[in-house]
C-alpha cells in the first residue's frame, strides 16, 4: 500500500474512532491523559480538514473518491470528498476543539467516558459528511446518534433523563423511517451509491416512480426530524436546553447534518428538474413555518437555554427555506449562513453556561421575564456604588454576549449580517446582481421572515442582556475559568475572521454551490473513480 | 407468500405504532422493537421474494441472475438488526434511569393529573 493523498480522506473517520476506542481502556481517573489524547485527536482532525479543504478547492475543484476495500465503482462503498464535505469537516473540527476545551472546565468530570462519546460523535459526523453511499450514511447517522444519546444524558439528572427519553424515542423512530426509505429506494433502483442513484433515477420506469418517490419522501422525513422542521422539531429545544453546555455546543452542528444531506441529495437526485424538483416546495414552506415557530419560541422563552434552542430552529428554518428555493446564489449564501449561525449558536450555548452558572435558577428566569412580574417589586438599594470598575470577567462576558446577540440578530458588523445580507441579495436579484428579473411572490415572505427573525432575536437578547449585565436582579459575580471563556472568544473570533475574509469565503461558497447545482462532475468522478492500482501508476508517472 | 409477508409486516407496524403512542415507557420500547422487526422484514422483502435461491454466485461461471437471491438486502438487514439491537438496549438503560429518578414509568416522568 502506498500512502497517497487519497488515503487522507478516510482519516477524519479513523482518527476519532481509534482514539475514542482506545480511551475506553483508560480509567476515567486519568483525566489529564484522556483530555490530552482527545485534544490531540481533534487538533489532528483540524489539520487534516484544512488539508482536505485545500485539496478539494485546488485547481478548480477536485473530487476525491475513496473506494473502501478497493472494489470497482459503482459497487464499492465509497467516501467522496468535494468542496461541501470538506467545508463541513472543517466546520466540525473548528467547533470540536473549543467545545472540548470548554468541557475541561468541569463537564468532562460529570460522567463516564465523556471523551470517548465526544470522539465517536465526531466520527459519526465526519462519516456522514464524507460518505457517498446511502446505507453507509445510515450507519454513520447511527454512530452519531448513539454517541449523542450518551452525551445528551451526560451529567445525568432528572431533567436530562426526561428530555433524553423523548429524544431517543423520536430518533429511534426516525432511524426506522430512514431504513424504510433506503429499502424502498434500493427496491426500485437496485443501487445505494448516491452517484449511481443520480444516474438511475431519471431512467426509472413509470410504474416504479411512485414507489421511489414515496421512498425519497420517507427518507426526507427522517432528515427533517434531525433538522427540526416544524412539526417534526418539538423535541429539539428541550433536548438542547437540558444538555450540558459543551454538548449543546457540539449539537449545534448535529442539526445541520440533516440540512447537509437534504441539500446534497435533493440537488443530486432532482437538481436537473425545472422548478426545483421533487419536494422543494415542502422544504420551502416547511422552512418558513419553522422560522415562524422559532420566532414565537424565541420571544416566549423564559430562559436563555430555551432561547438558544429556538435559535437553532430559526437557523434550520432559514436554511430549509433557502434550499427549497433551489437557486445557485441562494444556496451559496445559505452555506455562508450555515457556517456563521452554527459558530454563533455554539458560542452562545457555552456563554449561557458561564452567565447562568453562579445564578440560582429562579434569578436566571427572572432575568428574562422580569417585565411580566412587574418592575415595581424591585426595590432600589441604597448602596452607593460609584466608581467601581466593572470586573474583567463581567466585561468579557458582556462583550461576548453582545457579540452573540449581534450575530444571532444579523446586525452589522459581524458575519451574521453578511450572511443574511447575502441571502436577501440573492433573493432580490434572481438573475444575478443588478440584472433584475422577477421575484417569486413567496420569496417576499421569506424576506419578511428573515428580517423579523432578526428583530425577534434582538428583542429577546436585549431584554435578557439588560437584566443580566446592567440591572441584575442579583449581583453577578461570575467565576470564569480561562479554559471556559477562551473557547467562546475563539468561536466569536472565527466569526470575526469570517467577516474580514468574507470575500474569499463567499467565493468558495459560490464555487461549492455551482458544483452542487451541476452534479455531473460529482457523478462522473464517482463512477469513474480510479482503483488503487491506478493511483500507483499515476503516482509513478 | 407475498400476502403472508405483507400481512405480517402490516400487523407488526400497526401494533408497533399503537404501542409507541402509549404513555408507559415499557409499551414504547416494545412498540419500537415490533417496528424494527417490521422494518427488517420490509428491507428483506425489497430484494424480492425467492424460494430456495442462493445469494452467492460461483466465481467465473456464467450465471442467470434470476436464479439467485439478491444478497444486498440480506447484508443490510444484518447491519440494521445489530444497530437496532444496540440502540434498543441503550434505550432500555435510559428507561430504567428514568424510572429510578422519577419513580414512575410514565414517559413524561410524572403521572397525569386526574
Amino acid at each position: 500500500m502506498i500512502l497517497t493523498p487519497e488515503h487522507l480522506v478516510i482519516a477524519p473517520i479513523l482518527i476519532p474512532f481509534i482514539t475514542g476506542a482506545l480511551l475506553l481502556f483508560v480509567e476515567d481517573r486519568k483525566r489529564h491523559l484522556k483530555a490530552g489524547a482527545s485534544i490531540l485527536a481533534t487538533l489532528a482532525l483540524l489539520g487534516i480538514a484544512y488539508e482536505l479543504l485545500e485539496i478539494s478547492h485546488a485547481s478548480g475543484g477536485r473530487i476525491v473518491v475513496y473506494l473502501l476495500g478497493d472494489w470497482p465503482p459503482p459497487f464499492a462503498i465509497n467516501l467522496v470528498l468535494d468542496r461541501l464535505s470538506a467545508m463541513m469537516l472543517m466546520l466540525t473540527s473548528i467547533l470540536a476543539i473549543p467545545t472540548l476545551i470548554f468541557s475541561l472546565g468541569r463537564w468532562h468530570k460529570a460522567g463516564l467516558h465523556f471523551h470517548t462519546l465526544f470522539l465517536l460523535l465526531l466520527m459519526g459526523l465526519n462519516g456522514a459528511f464524507l460518505t457517498g453511499d446511502l446505507f453507509n450514511l445510515f450507519v454513520f447517522f447511527e454512530v452519531m446518534l448513539a454517541a449523542s444519546y450518551g452525551l445528551a444524558l451526560h451529567g445525568s439528572g432528572l431533567q436530562r433523563v426526561r428530555a433524553g427519553l423523548h429524544y431517543i424515542a423520536i430518533n429511534l423512530t426516525a432511524s426506522l423511517l430512514f431504513l424504510i426509505g433506503v429499502a424502498l429506494i434500493y427496491g426500485t433502483t437496485g443501487t445505494l451509491s448516491m452517484a449511481d442513484l443520480a444516474v438511475r433515477i431519471p431512467q426509472i420506469a413509470e410504474e416504479n416512480r411512485m414507489l421511489l418517490e414515496i421512498g425519497a419522501a420517507i427518507l426526507g422525513v427522517a432528515f427533517l426530524i434531525k433538522a427540526g422542521m416544524w412539526p417534526l422539531g418539538f423535541w429539539l429545544p428541550t433536548t438542547y436546553t437540558f444538555a450540558s453546555a459543551p454538548v449543546a455546543a457540539i449539537f449545534a452542528i448535529m442539526s445541520k447534518v440533516g440540512i447537509y444531506v437534504l441539500l446534497r441529495l435533493s440537488l443530486l437526485f432532482y437538481g436537473e428538474e425545472p422548478g426545483g424538483g421533487f419536494g422543494s416546495q415542502i422544504l420551502f414552506y416547511g422552512g418558513l413555518i419553522t422560522i415562524v415557530f422559532g420566532i414565537i419560541g424565541v420571544l416566549a422563552s423564559q430562559s436563555l437555554g430555551r432561547f438558544a434552542g429556538f435559535s437553532v430552529l430559526v437557523s434550520s428554518g432559514t436554511l430549509l427555506a433557502a434550499i427549497g428555493l433551489t437557486q445557485t446564489d441562494i444556496t451559496a449564501s445559505a452555506l455562508f449562513y450555515l457556517t456563521s449561525s452554527t459558530l454563533a449558536i455554539s458560542a452562545f450555548f457555552m456563554l449561557i453556561e458561564l452567565v447562568e452558572k453562579e445564578q440560582n435558577p429562579i434569578t436566571s428566569i427572572l432575568a428574562v421575564t422580569m417585565e411580566a412580574f412587574g418592575e415595581s417589586d424591585e426595590e432600589e438599594e441604597d448602596e452607593e456604588i460609584v466608581g467601581i470598575a466593572i470586573p474583567g470577567a463581567v466585561a468579557l462576558l458582556g462583550i461576548s454576549f453582545a457579540a452573540c446577540s449581534i450575530l444571532l440578530a444579523g446586525l452589522p458588523p459581524l458575519s451574521g449580517f453578511i450572511a443574511k445580507f447575502a441571502i436577501l441579495t440573492a433573493i432580490l436579484n434572481p438573475e444575478g446582481f443588478g440584472q433584475g428579473g422577477t421575484i417569486v411572490s413567496a420569496a417576499w415572505w421569506f424576506v419578511a421572515l428573515l428580517i423579523l427573525s432578526g428583530l425577534a432575536a434582538l428583542i429577546a437578547l436585549v431584554r435578557a442582556g439588560i437584566r443580566i449585565f446592567w440591572a441584575p436582579v442579583a449581583a453577578l459575580v461570575p467565576r470564569v475559568l480561562l479554559t471556559e471563556i477562551v473557547p467562546v472568544a475563539v468561536l466569536l473570533f472565527m466569526t470575526l475572521a469570517l467577516t474580514v475574509q468574507a470575500g474569499p469565503v463567499m467565493r468558495f461558497m459560490e464555487a461549492t454551490a455551482v458544483s452542487l447545482h451541476e452534479p455531473e462532475s460529482y457523478i462522473e468522478a464517482v463512477l469513474k473513480a480510479p482503483q488503487a492500482a491506478q493511483w500507483r501508476t499515476e503516482a509513478e508517472e | 407468500m407475498e400476502l403472508v409477508l405483507s400481512l405480517g409486516i402490516g400487523v407488526l407496524v400497526g401494533s408497533g405504532v399503537w404501542l409507541l403512542f402509549r404513555p408507559r415507557t415499557y409499551q414504547v420500547i416494545i412498540g419500537l422493537a415490533l417496528l424494527s422487526y417490521a422494518v427488517n422484514l420490509f428491507i428483506f422483502s425489497m430484494g424480492r421474494l425467492t424460494v430456495n435461491a442462493p445469494p452467492v454466485v460461483q466465481a467465473g461461471a456464467e450465471i442467470d441472475p434470476a436464479a439467485f437471491a439478491d444478497p444486498i438486502p440480506q447484508a443490510l438487514v444484518l447491519t440494521a438488526i445489530v444497530i437496532g439491537f444496540a440502540t434498543t438496549a441503550l434505550f432500555l438503560v435510559v428507561l430504567l434511569a428514568s424510572r429510578g429518578l422519577t419513580g414512575t414509568d410514565h414517559v413524561d416522568g410524572k403521572e397525569p393529573e386526574r
